[in-house]
């Protein structure tokens, strides 16, 4: 399978940082909506995208949102501060360039007596190039937010971008919809909001949905880097199956289902075990009274750094995976 | 004044009673319903002629203070806190306890008998107690039972240009606001809620959000980050654990400034309000907030500016008839 690298592009360059998705949710949409039977907007601004059957309610979480800064001070000389969205390391973020909803862009400093490896965002401002307060004002106001700016490189065997986390996740939910055949489920493709700050949009999707399984696609880190933490997992090895995270401890009977998924129709996995971070898995398979749920993850190197790294053999991996499950028999959940 | 006696109302988060009580005589003539749900919020309708979409107008109605949890041979009270209080700001506080309104002081090692290393660390709670005047612990029995809380005692009373002080004003200010809306004459449909039990963990909020379902969520409540008293009440993007309704806030912003009424701007908010747990129960909810600045939160004396307090009634119920009122 190849990749369809115009539609990856666009995701990953599309601005959307947390809180204020509405810009990747327009292009999710239209690129699904003449796929699904019905299309919604909650009230948390989650993209909820049905594909309807008669068989097992599956809902898939997606998040949409990446992570980024909030503008919560403007200085006379035209500086602004900012605040996190998400997991941002002040010390990547040192030099980068950053990019507002109405294109301005910005480079993101450090006060000069303040010691590197230390530094705090509190420390640091963005220069949009303004010279006053008011000259700024014209670009960005308080409480304005932007995302790291960051080029698309594909090459034969990898994509090396910003905001692969997560949607390399919507990627692979938008192309497993669109290419569906022979499933009896009640699928739910959700797009979810806010994910970097809480798993806030799956907790309420999942609410209105009642999932039977919950479905996560979300990216993971590797453990192939120099000097890397023990981590089971790398880059070209295949869909990594989740086993546990710091918000899920995966049901084996779900993790199980997607092992035996893979191997009965030769799709390379790897099982990860993540000691940090969680997922949209994490608010879906505590809602209500409670849901099976699992995760499908991209292995992917510098994760929340403008430039992240994944195989896309992998993203292939993943689509047949989910594909495979979802066109697969379920029963044995029960 | 109506925010003088919601002030000077005893209501620590968890015994919100008096304040409870108080608030529903106020509002029950010019309500369609009030009830009192299982943990103790305050959920009342008003009835107007548009219903949809369907909102919620929230204050939390509780305030900080502590905890009786010793009573000593001496009969002076050990006390743990209910909230988060900076415990430099607690000697020598005049202060009231239990049912009974018993007065008693705050009291410490006094200066002249503390060591000089002693005189350079600032002593935490654990190690201050309550006199209320009893020599021995049958004695303060008689007056005060474990479990007992305790309020600050201050006087509310205009000072300054336009200020006001006294203890609650985060977030009696609030109730004050939403008093004011409930007795006004609007279109607007909306439920009220009064939540408990927000300063010791936001737990009031989600079950009442719950139970309603609203589809916007306008929170009232206290901030104060780079803003200033007097210049309106404050619109903020994201505070802790929230991310609030990036449509919601650019609407009531446009709205702010079409209508000239006087606001400020906060990026991030480092306080929490209710939003955290309002926004994401049962299906979620389009969530924003109105504060109104206060300074030292929080403590014995909370300071406001009347100015603010009415920009904040005008806000609020401009963007009531906004979203479909007269």
């Amino acid at each position: 399978m190849n990749i369809n690298s115009e539609l990856l592009k666009t995701l990953l360059t599309t601005y959307s940082p947390s809180g204020s998705e509405d810009r990747i949710r327009d292009i999710i949409e239209n690129e699904v909506k003449d796929h699904v039977d019905e299309v919604k907007v909650d009230n948390l601004g989650n993209l909820i995208c049905r594909k309807k059957g008669t068989g097992k309610k599956v809902m898939i979480a997606a998040h949409m949102d990446q992570i980024g800064f909030m503008i919560t001070d403007i200085e006379k000389e035209g500086f602004l501060r900012c605040t996190n969205i998400g997991g941002i390391s002040p010390l990547m973020s040192y030099g980068q360039k950053v990019i507002f909803e109405n294109g301005t862009i910005g480079v993101v400093y450090a006060e000069e007596k303040k010691e590197l490896p230390k530094i705090k965002l509190e420390d640091m401002y963005i220069d949009i190039g303004a010279a006053t307060k008011e000259e700024a004002e014209k670009l960005v106001q308080t409480g304005d937010s932007c995302v790291y700016y960051s080029e698309y490189v594909e090459t034969d065997e990898r994509v090396i971008s910003g905001a692969l986390d997560d949607r390399i996740g919507c990627y692979i939910g938008i192309e497993t919809l669109k290419s569906l055949s022979k499933t009896d489920k009640d699928i739910y493709f959700v797009f979810t909001v806010q994910e970097e700050l809480g798993l806030r949009g799956a907790k309420t999707a999942a609410y209105a949905i009642e999932p039977d399984l919950g479905i996560a696609l979300d990216i993971t880190g590797s453990g192939d880097t120099p000097g890397a933490n023990r981590f089971a997992v790398g880059l070209g090895k295949g869909a990594a199956i989740k086993a546990r995270d710091n918000s899920i401890v995966v049901n084996p009977k779900v993790k199980n289902l997607m092992i035996d998924t893979a191997k009965a129709n030769n799709i390379d996995y790897q099982i990860e075990v993540l000691e940090f971070g969680g997922t949209d898995s994490g608010a879906i398979h505590l809602s209500r009274e409670g849901v099976l749920a699992g995760v499908i993850s991209v292995p992917t190197r510098y994760v929340h750094s403008p430039n992240e790294v994944i195989m896309k053999r992998d993203v292939t991996s993943c689509i047949d995976l989910l594909t495979a499950i979802l066109e697969g028999d379920l029963d044995l959940l029960n | 004044m109506l925010l003088k006696q919601l002030s000077e109302l005893n209501s620590v988060s968890g015994n919100e009673k008096s304040v409870r009580d108080f608030i529903i005589s106020e509002i029950k003539d010019y309500v369609e319903d009030v009830r009192i749900d299982k943990i103790g919020n305050i959920i009342a309708y008003k009835k107007g002629k548009v219903t949809e979409p369907k909102i919620m107008v929230s204050a939390h109605m509780d305030e900080v203070g502590l905890l009786i949890n010793q009573i000593d041979s001496e009969g002076l009270l050990g006390f743990t806190l209910v909230g988060d209080i900076d415990s430099r700001i607690l000697i020598s506080k005049p202060v009231i306890v239990g049912d009974k309104s018993i007065l008693g002081v705050i009291g410490a090692k006094p200066i002249h008998l503390q060591k000089s290393e002693e005189r350079k660390k600032s002593i935490d709670y654990d190690a201050l107690y309550i006199d209320i005047g009893c020599t021995n612990k049958e004695e303060a029995q008689k007056l005060v039972k474990l479990g007992d809380y305790v309020c600050f005692q201050s006087e509310f009373r205009e000072f300054g240009d336009n200020l006001l002080k006294g203890k609650a004003l985060d977030n009696r200010a609030g109730c004050e606001v939403l008093i004011d809306t409930i007795k006004s004459d609007t279109d607007r449909s909306f439920y009220a809620v009064f939540s408990v039990m927000k300063e010791i963990g936001i737990f009031g909020g989600e079950p009442a959000t719950y139970s309603i379902n609203p589809d916007i969520n306008i929170i009232l409540d206290s901030s104060l980050e780079q803003n200033k008293l007097g210049h309106g009440p404050i619109l903020s993007f994201m505070e802790k654990g929230a991310f609030f309704s990036s449509e919601m806030t650019k609407r009531i912003i446009q709205m702010s400034k079409d209508k000239n009424i006087p606001h400020q701007l906060c990026g991030f908010d480092s306080d929490r309000s209710d939003a955290c747990k309002m926004q994401t129960s049962g299906t979620g909810t389009k969530t924003l907030k109105v504060s109104i600045p206060c300074k030292y939160r929080r403590s014995a004396v909370t300071v406001i500016n009347k100015e603010d307090l009415k920009n904040a009634k005008t806000l609020l119920k401009e963007l009531l008839n906004d979203i479909g009122g007269k």
